[in-house]
C-alpha cells in the first residue's frame, strides 16, 4: 500500500490521512465487488474447461461447477479425431494471416496516398472511402457479387470484401498526417521518389500503428463466421468458427427439440464434447491474450484521438 | 472566339492541368490503384446491386438483366404489408433501446469504481480480465452461455435446485430471452467500453481534488462535483453516438443465441434479412431481403448523420 501511495505522492498521502469509517467500508465493498466482477468474466471459461475435462456421465447429472470429479480426456480425443476441426484450424489460420497481410498492404498504401495534402482530388478519394463506413449494399448484393465472381468456396471470398476498412485506414491516415513533413522534404532533396520515401522513411516510423491495426484485423478474421457460412459450402474448406457452430449450437438445438419429446439420443452431441470443442477453439486466444491485450488498449487510445 | 468555345477551352485546360498534377504524383497513383480497385469491386458494386430492391428479380437474368418491378416500389409494398417485417422492426427497436438504456451506464459505473481503487496491481488485473470477453466471438460465447444457462446441466439451474426452485429455461422462453441478450451483451462489452471513460478520468486535473480536499469535500462529493462533470463531455458524445446505432441489432449475438421457441422476440431485422433472402435463395425473397436491408441501411444512415451533427454542435466532437 505504501509503495503504491509513493508513486502518486500528494493526493494519496492526503487521502490516506483523511479516510473516514464510511470510506473504509466503501473501499472494502468496492474491492470485493470488482473482484466478483473479475470472477464473473473468468468463470464461464473456467466452467467450460471443467466440464470439458469431466466424465460425460458426471455432467449429465450436473455435478460439475468448479472442479471435475472424474477427470477424463475422452472428449478431447473425440474432438481431435474430427478432421473438420483440423481443416477448420488450417483455414482459420490461412484467412487470418493472409487477410491481415492483404488488408494492411492495401490499407497502408491507401492511407499514405490520402495523407498527402498535395494529392489531386484528395477530398473526393477520402469521401469515396469514408462513405463505405456508413452505407453498404447489404447481405444479398454482397452474396450475389461473390457468386458472380466465382469466389464461392475460395478463401478470397473471406479476405477481399473486408480488405478495405474505412475506419482502420482513417486511423492510419491520421497517424501518417501527424508525422512531420520535414522528414519527407529532406529525402526529396536527396532525390528520393514517393515509393522510396514510403518504404525507407515512413514505413519504419509507422510500425506501432501498423501493429495495432494488424491485431484488430487478425482478431476480426479469427472470430469471423457469417461470411464463411454464406460463401463456403464444402466442409473441408470451412473455417473453425462454423465447425464450432455446427457442433455446439446446432447440437444444442437438436437436444432442445428432443427434450420436447421426439427422438432422444440420436444425433445429440454430449455436453463434454461441446465444451472440449469450445476450449480447443478458444485456447489460442486465451494463451495469446495476456501478452497482446495492452496493444489493443493503446489502439483504442489512438482511435479516440480525433484527426 | 465565342463564349461557349472559350468555356470548353478552359475546361480542357483544367482537365489537362489535373492530369499533369496526377502525373506529378504518378507513384502515389500507382500505390492507390490496387486499393481503389478492391474498394470499387467489393463496396461499390454491391451498392449498385441494391437496385434488386426495385426489380422483378430473376437470379438467372442477373441484376442488370432483370426487368424493373411495376410499379417500382412494389417490392417494398409487399415487404411493408408483411406483419413479420414489423415484428422484426419492433424487435430491433426494443432490443436497441434496452441495450442503450441498461447497457450505456454500465461502463461508466465500472470506470468510476475502477478509478476509486488504490491498489494499482489489483486494478490492472480486474481491467485485464474485464476486456477478455471482447475478444471472443459470439459463436463461442453463445455455445458457452447455452451450456451455462442449460436447465438440465447448467450451474445456474443447479443453484436454483439447491434452493428448492424449478430450473428456468432462460434462453427458451419469450419472457426472458431479451434479458439474456442484454445481460450477456453487457458482460461482453462493459470492460472494453470502459476504456474510453478511464482515459477521460486519467485526464482530470489532480489539483482540483487537492483543492477540494483542503475545502473538506467528502469522497462522494469529490466524485459528484469534480469527476463526473469532468468526464461529462465524453459521456455526452458516447451517448449520442450510441443512440445513432440503435438499429444495429447485434446480428452476430442474436443469430447464434436464438432458437425456434423464441423466434417471436429474436426476429430482428438482420435475422429477417437472412431468413428472407439467403436461407433458400428464391427470386422474390432475394428482392425483398435487399429491400429490407436497404430500408435498414437508410434509416441507420440518417440516424448516424443526425446524431453526429448534434454531437458536433454540442461539443465540436464528431466522429469525423
Amino acid at each position: 500500500m505504501s509503495t503504491v501511495a509513493a508513486k502518486k505522492p500528494n493526493l494519496h498521502h492526503a487521502r490516506k490521512i483523511k479516510r473516514s469509517v464510511g470510506e473504509h467500508i466503501f473501499d472494502t465493498c468496492n474491492i470485493i465487488f470488482l473482484g466478483l466482477l473479475a470472477l464473473t468474466m473468468l468463470y464461464p471459461f473456467w466452467y467450460e474447461l471443467a466440464i470439458s475435462l469431466a466424465d460425460a456421465n458426471k455432467v449429465a447429472i450436473s455435478k460439475v461447477f468448479i472442479w471435475p470429479e472424474a477427470m477424463s480426456l475422452e472428449s478431447y480425443k473425440n474432438v481431435c479425431s474430427d478432421p473438420n476441426i483440423w481443416s477448420g484450424y488450417m483455414w482459420t489460420i490461412i484467412r487470418t494471416v493472409l487477410g491481415t497481410v492483404i488488408a494492411l498492404m492495401l490499407g497502408f498504401h491507401f492511407a499514405y496516398v490520402l495523407s498527402k495534402k498535395y494529392f489531386p482530388n484528395r477530398v473526393l478519394w477520402t469521401g469515396l472511402l469514408v462513405f463505405t463506413m456508413f452505407f453498404s449494399g447489404g447481405m444479398v448484393p454482397d452474396f450475389l457479387l461473390i457468386r458472380d465472381l466465382g469466389l464461392t468456396d475460395s478463401v478470397f471470398a473471406l479476405i477481399l470484401p473486408g480488405a478495405i476498412s474505412a475506419y482502420n485506414i482513417t486511423i492510419m491516415r491520421n497517424y501518417l498526417m501527424s508525422l512531420p513533413d520535414s522528414l519527407e522534404e529532406s529525402a526529396r532533396i536527396d532525390g528520393a521518389n514517393d515509393i522510396v520515401i514510403l518504404y525507407k522513411i515512413i514505413f519504419p516510423l509507422s510500425l506501432p500503428i501498423l501493429a495495432t491495426v494488424a491485431l484488430w484485423t487478425a482478431v476480426g478474421h479469427w472470430n469471423a463466421w457469417f461470411d464463411a457460412m454464406l460463401y463456403i459450402t464444402k466442409s473441408n474448406k470451412q473455417v473453425l468458427a462454423i465447425t464450432l457452430r455446427r457442433i455446439v449450437i446446432a447440437g444444442t438445438n437438436a437436444s432442445a427439440t428432443s427434450m420436447s419429446g421426439e427422438e432422444m439420443n440420436t444425433n445429440m452431441t454430449s455436453e463434454t464434447i461441446k465444451a472440449a470443442t469450445i476450449m480447443v477453439a478458444t485456447l489460442p486466444i486465451l494463451c495469446v491474450y495476456p501478452f497482446v491485450q495492452k496493444y489493443f488498449v493503446k489502439g483504442v487510445m489512438v482511435g479516440s484521438v480525433k484527426g | 472566339m465565342t463564349v461557349k468555345a472559350q468555356e470548353s477551352h478552359r475546361k480542357d485546360r483544367g482537365f489537362k492541368h489535373l492530369m499533369q498534377q496526377y502525373w506529378r504524383c504518378k507513384y502515389l497513383v500507382m500505390l492507390l490503384i490496387p486499393s481503389l480497385v478492391v474498394l470499387i469491386i467489393f463496396k461499390y458494386i454491391p451498392m449498385y446491386g441494391v437496385q434488386i430492391a426495385f426489380k422483378n428479380f430473376k437470379i438467372g437474368k442477373g441484376i442488370v438483366g432483370s426487368p424493373w418491378a411495376n410499379p417500382f416500389w412494389s417490392v417494398f409494398q409487399s415487404v411493408f404489408e408483411n406483419p413479420v417485417f414489423w415484428n422484426a422492426f419492433w424487435n430491433t427497436l426494443i432490443l436497441g433501446a434496452m441495450n442503450l438504456v441498461i447497457g450505456f451506464p454500465m461502463p461508466i459505473i465500472l470506470a468510476l469504481l475502477l478509478n476509486e481503487l488504490r491498489q494499482e496491481r489489483y486494478k490492472k488485473v480486474v481491467q485485464t480480465l474485464s476486456y477478455l470477453p471482447h475478444f471472443i466471438s459470439w459463436v463461442t460465447l453463445s455455445g458457452l452461455f447455452i451450456q451455462l444457462l442449460s436447465p438440465s446441466t447448467g450451474p445456474i439451474a443447479a443453484i436454483t435446485r439447491l434452493f428448492g426452485g424449478e430450473p428456468y429455461f432462460f434462453m427458451g422462453r419469450v419472457e426472458t430471452f431479451r434479458w439474456v441478450l442484454v445481460v450477456t451483451n453487457i458482460w461482453k462489452s462493459v470492460g472494453w467500453s470502459s476504456i474510453i471513460y478511464l482515459a477521460a478520468l486519467a485526464g482530470v486535473d489532480q489539483e482540483m481534488y487537492e483543492a477540494a480536499l483542503i475545502d473538506g469535500a467528502t469522497r462522494f462529493q469529490r466524485v459528484w462535483y469534480i469527476t463526473l462533470p469532468s468526464i461529462f463531455p465524453t459521456i455526452t458524445i458516447m451517448l449520442i453516438l450510441q443512440s445513432g446505432s440503435i438499429l444495429n441489432d447485434n446480428f452476430d449475438q442474436v443469430f447464434n443465441m436464438m432458437n425456434d421457441a423464441v423466434y417471436r422476440v429474436a426476429n430482428v431485422l438482420g435475422v429477417y434479412t437472412y431468413d428472407l433472402g439467403l436461407k433458400n435463395l428464391s427470386n422474390s425473397g432475394l428482392a425483398k431481403s435487399t429491400a429490407v436491408g436497404l430500408f435498414k441501411n437508410v434509416i441507420a444512415l440518417i440516424l448516424v448523420l443526425t446524431t453526429n451533427a448534434i454531437s458536433k454542435k454540442i461539443s465540436d466532437n464528431g466522429i469525423w
